[in-house]
């Protein structure tokens, strides 16, 4: 047993922080975890807090899994995956409910569905179980945040256009409502949200070469 | 024309591979063959000898509209003149008031539709397609008269990119982009395109407004329950009154209508099986009617809103509809079927046509499939009984 330690950012570990933004990002191009991104991104600041929430639970979850991959047995690995998730997810909804009770209440049940969230699971059963701590640690935070970045950019042009503001800071001038110009009632209603995503996944694969299918 | 044909063959060189507006070829083949049927013969494969092609067929729909068009914009001048309370009016005088109102609409939505069809097909390399011909029209005719013109460009932007150009342009799309833009409108700024001050010129600025005017459209008055308000079979056949651009006169419709049918361009499948559905379901609604809204005679709601408009315009667009010929009969009568139990049970849309019509663009491809597949299964139980 003379293995080499591997420097803690190497190459590939790097890759697995990467490579969820863009080229295996768990929206656009793997389209899980749609629900929430359609149901959470009406306001930026809700959305905010829920990507975080996930990159916690996600992070977390991979490494406690990760380390008991040994001595989870694989005909009950589901329940237990669901274990970890649902007490971190309880830690994270107990915390908003306590500090930002506010948000808690616009994201009412998304947070505990956070828990079906098919991104976490899909991250634990298909790296977690079969990698160590530190590798899984960084694939949970790149998935998290290429499921952050994308709900990030649908709810800050959903806010933008739909009640003109970011953040709640009105940035649309009222000359400009003066002149005529409304609030895109589209924008609010979930549809729009898909919308947006769908324009995120034609953009991106218009730029990224990878990702276009030969037919 | 002559002098047309020998300019146009002039500048022909400059456009085509290797001269100087090499890129802009899709742009002046869209232009000549809009002015000169093109003189390509097709040689090879099976196909259909006919004189008439997509551009023809496209000019026919938009003539087959020109009544439904010219009488709208008269009528957004009676309507002005019984809002402001005034009185008499020349047909000229009525119609110059509408066309003033209409005309930017139309010259945005065509501007806007047009320029991103071109810009599409610029950078994709196709022919310029000549679907917006007829949405450039349609999608005036189905709106409010006071709509802001920013919006009318908006939602043509939307409806031709993500209604069309994603799925591939013309030909490919799954919703009618007309119904697109209007239902992008009415979900996304209700204010402009519900209520009863956006119909009439010039009231929802509320200059010169009497009082006992409401503007209210007769789909309106039925769904709050004044049915007593409702205008006479006549005036609602004839279309004076309030409603989108084009879609209040029964009579304009039908014209329309005729000339489709007669040139083969509209689906009489469709257009009847629309109406059938519209009328049975009128009937249903009669027998277990329990407001006064439900008890309105069958035939009276083929007359009210957009329901012959939406049935003879947009149920028979060639390429959200369906293709089959048992296919569409089940199609339009849905579309009726659907559009009357909307816009009675569900007072918050009154306008039921519109999404009646986008639902049943989504289920067109189901419709056929199962129609072919009942068709096969038919045919091989005939094979096995012979074998």
């Amino acid at each position: 047993m003379n293995k080499e330690k591997e420097p803690l950012f190497s190459a590939k570990n790097l890759k697995l922080l990467r490579e969820p933004l863009n080229d295996s990002n768990p929206i656009t191009v793997q389209v899980l975890g749609i629900c929430s991104a359609l149901a959470i991104t009406v306001q930026l600041k809700p959305a905010i807090v829920m990507a975080l929430s996930v990159a916690f639970v996600m992070a977390v979850a991979n490494v406690v899994i990760s380390l008991l991959r040994k001595s989870i047995p694989p005909r009950i690995r589901i329940i237990v995956q669901l274990v970890v998730i649902a007490s971190l997810v309880i830690l994270v909804d107990q915390i908003l409910k306590a500090f930002l009770f506010e948000i808690s209440k616009q994201l009412s049940v998304f947070v505990g569905l956070i828990i079906t969230n098919c991104i976490i699971m899909g991250r634990l059963e298909a790296f977690a179980l079969a990698n160590k701590p530190w590798p899984s640690f960084l694939d949970g935070l790149g998935n998290a945040a290429g499921y952050g970045v994308i709900l990030i950019i649908v709810a800050f042009f959903r806010e933008l256009l739909g009640s003109g503001t970011i953040l709640d800071y009105q940035v649309i001038p009222q000359g400009v409502y003066n002149f005529g110009y409304e609030n895109n009632g589209l924008m609010i209603l979930p549809p729009m949200a898909l919308i947006v995503v769908g324009i995120i996944i034609w953009i991106q694969r218009s730029r990224n070469k990878k990702l276009i299918e030969s037919n | 024309m002559n002098s047309l044909r020998k300019f146009v063959d002039k500048i022909k060189p400059q456009f085509e591979k290797g001269g100087k507006f090499e890129k802009l070829q899709s742009t002046f083949e869209a232009f000549e063959t809009f002015l000169f049927v093109p003189n390509t013969v097709t040689t090879k494969g099976a196909h259909i000898r006919d004189a008439n092609d997509m551009k023809r067929t496209m000019i026919m729909v938009v003539l087959a509209l020109v009544p439904s068009l010219l009488f709208g914009m008269w009528n957004i001048g009676l309507q002005h003149f019984h809002a402001t309370g005034q009185e008499g009016g020349t047909i000229l005088e009525l119609f110059w008031i509408g066309f003033k109102a209409v005309f930017p609409i139309i010259v945005v939505s065509y501007v806007t539709g047009l320029a991103i069809e071109f810009a599409f097909a610029q950078i994709r390399g196709h022919e310029v397609n000549e679907g917006f011909l007829v949405s450039g029209i349609l999608i005036p005719l189905v709106l409010p008269v006071d709509i802001p013109l920013w919006m009318v460009a908006l939602a043509t932007a939307f409806a031709v990119v993500i209604g069309k150009e994603v799925f591939g342009g013309t030909g490919m799309n799954v919703f009618n982009p007309a119904l697109t833009a209007r239902a992008f409108l009415f979900f996304a700024y209700p204010s402009y395109m519900t209520g009863n001050a956006v119909w009439t010129h010039g009231m929802s600025a509320g200059e010169g407004i009497i009082d006992s005017y409401t503007g209210a459209t007769p789909l309106a008055e039925a769904a709050a329950g004044n049915i007593d308000n409702l205008p006479s079979v006549a005036e609602m056949f004839f279309g004076t009154i309030p409603g989108s651009i084009g879609e209040t006169s029964t009579l304009a419709v039908l014209i329309g209508a005729a000339l489709l049918l007669f040139t083969g361009i509209g689906s009489a499948r469709i257009m009847i099986s629309t109406f059938i559905g519209g009328l049975v379901m009128g009937l249903l609604l009669n027998i277990f009617a329990v407001n006064p809204f439900m008890e309105i005679p069958a035939w009276e709601h083929l007359m009210l809103g957009g329901f012959a408009f939406g049935a003879v315009f947009m149920a028979t667009d060639p390429v959200s509809a369906a293709q089959t010929p048992k296919g569409k009969i089940i199609y339009g009568f849905l579309i009726g079927f659907l559009a009357i139990l909307i816009r009675v049970i569900n007072p918050a849309y009154p306008e039921g046509v519109m999404l009646a019509i986008l639902l049943m663009n989504v289920f067109a491809p189901l419709i056929d499939h199962y129609v072919v597949q009942a068709n096969m299964k038919k045919r091989m139980k005939r094979a096995k009984v012979s074998a």
